[in-house]
């Protein structure tokens, strides 16, 4: 049998998603050893979206672009595992604030999470996610390595996300312990902790949902922590 | 003797370190700091995300040390909340340091761990954390939790406190004069999400250090990686810290094991008492 084969599409997104997926450097090489690159249109000349074993897919659709609502739905119908990389794709993040109206394409307004669309596998919130998030999940499909999957699978990791998670999710259940982590993952630097909680600054905050991803009370990958240990 | 509820660890010690000028500024046996000291020495590290007191009211504040003269600094404990996870972009972004020690609790040893694991923010942060210590704890308290445990108990202003340290099942104060407190009256200002925490001894650092279970002037030390093992055999090499034989001394590790059960079993009631009220909990939060 050969490598797996392996699709990245991007929809509406900055591309922040791509580069980030790229700034694994060398370790491209390695990941391009592991699975067979079929379809990333900033590496290949490919045009269609072929059957593959796993799609990455970056950047929210378009309900109002026939094109962009095509390609997902391709993607999905050829794809055996479809990961939402990154912000966009995972929770919308700043396609939420769209409203339409800017040329070229004004009637363009509606730019839902992928989770709306289709059936998603894994969410991968980040806005971008660290390279090494690439490397690992592309790893542990490789792999076969379900407890790393399983918690992009559930834990709340997508649909619409914002700082408001940690206020509602984590402190509104007692559940906050002032470690700070959600100001480190956010990549707009939105929250601070002035006495020891996050308190978020609305117009920086870009609802990738890094913050609830990244906060241990959100999911503690136990299993992996101790086979961490045993590496370290 | 081998224990139970202290985690996965490869040696478990009594330890201090023999560096006079770390003796006078630790909290304990000044153990964290001579390894930190002793591991930027030896280039293993070359900076490390402290806590230090902010000024004379115990507000903590968390900094990137690159100097033996800034590590000590961040000497002692502070019974408050400190942040310091994201003064780990600092240090990879700002100080450009390739190899970063970072020192905290049990719950946020946890959070830099899944962020290695999953950095969803952070690129290229998680790898470039070379050495984990970890901190007992109990729980921990907002600054104007401490400020009510130690005005409204102590009887002290905060301000006056010059030395904050737990013994005999109380949370002592010294200053101009010195007060205890028992840690049950101090314990209804500890933050809520301690009581679902079921780590006393930082389960995944790579050394835990503490003081219970010592003598006094002494730490507890738990060495649980590979990584951990060599820098600290390395300083105990060296003779920068002294270690002893933590079965010879009093209360000694059962007294420790003791606290570390208690812990859990309280977090595992807590968060069954939550779940039946319908609240979130994360899931695998007991271990």
């Amino acid at each position: 049998m050969g490598r797996p084969e392996f699709a990245y599409l991007h929809l509406s997104a900055c591309s922040g998603c791509e580069i980030s997926f790229l700034d694994n450097y060398e370790r491209l090489i390695e990941m391009m050893d592991m699975v067979d690159f079929k379809y990333m249109t900033i590496l290949m000349d490919a045009t269609e979206i072929p059957e593959v074993d796993i799609v990455f897919i970056d950047g929210a659709a378009c309900l109002q672009s026939k094109e962009s609502m095509e390609a997902l739905r391709t993607a999905r119908k050829n794809a055996r595992y479809l990961v939402a990389w990154g912000g966009c794709s995972s929770t919308a993040t700043i396609n939420s604030f769209s409203r339409g109206g800017q040329m070229p394409q004004p009637q363009h307004e509606s730019f839902p999470a992928i989770s709306k669309l289709v059936k998603v596998d894994a969410f991968v919130p980040g806005c971008p996610p660290g390279p090494e998030m690439a490397y690992r999940i592309i790893n542990a499909f490789v792999k076969g390595d379900t407890d790393y999957l399983k918690y992009l699978t559930s834990e709340g990791m997508g649909g619409f996300s914002c700082g408001c998670d940690l206020l509602s999710r984590i402190i509104g259940n007692s559940l906050c312990i002032g470690c700070g982590t959600c100001a480190f993952s956010c990549p707009t630097r939105a929250i601070t902790m002035p006495l020891g909680r996050p308190s978020i600054n609305w117009d920086r905050c870009v609802k990738c949902g890094a913050c609830y991803a990244g906060c241990p009370r959100s999911f503690q990958p136990l299993d992996l922590m101790n086979r961490m240990m045993e590496e370290l | 003797m081998t224990y139970e509820n202290f985690g996965r660890y490869r040696s478990l010690v009594t330890a201090k370190s023999t560096e006079l000028d770390i003796g006078l500024v630790a909290q304990d046996g000044g153990v964290v700091t001579g390894l930190l000291c002793h591991a930027l020495k030896t280039g293993e590290i070359d900076g490390a995300v402290l806590t230090q007191k902010l000024d004379s009211g115990w507000m903590p504040a968390q900094y990137v040390a690159t100097t033996r003269e800034e590590i000590l600094g961040g000497a002692g404990s502070i019974y408050a909340l400190s942040p310091s996870v994201f003064q780990l972009k600092d240090a990879v972004r700002e100080y450009a340091l390739e190899n970063v020690a970072y020192v905290g609790l049990p719950c946020q040893v946890v959070a830099v761990r899944k962020m290695q694991l999953y950095p969803f923010g952070g690129r290229f942060v998680g790898d470039r954390v070379r050495l984990v210590i970890g901190i007992f704890c109990s729980e921990n308290f907002p600054i104007e939790g401490l400020r009510n445990i130690v005005e409204g108990y102590g009887n002290m202003p905060l301000e006056e406190a010059d030395r904050i340290y737990l013994s005999g099942g109380k949370v002592m104060i010294e200053g101009e004069s010195t007060a205890g407190v028992p840690i049950k009256k101090a314990a209804l200002y500890a933050q809520d999400g301690d009581h679902v925490c079921p780590d006393l001894t930082a389960e995944y650092a790579d050394i835990s250090v503490g003081s219970t279970g010592s003598e006094p002037g002494w730490n507890t030390v738990f060495v649980r990686t590979g990584r951990g093992e060599k820098l600290f055999n390395s300083a105990v090499a060296e003779g920068l810290i002294e270690t002893g034989d933590i079965e010879a001394v009093k209360p000694g590790p059962s007294a420790l094991q003791k606290l570390a059960k208690t812990k859990k079993t309280t977090a595992q009631s807590n968060i069954k008492k939550r779940d039946q009220l319908g609240l979130f909990v994360t899931k695998n939060m007991y271990y």
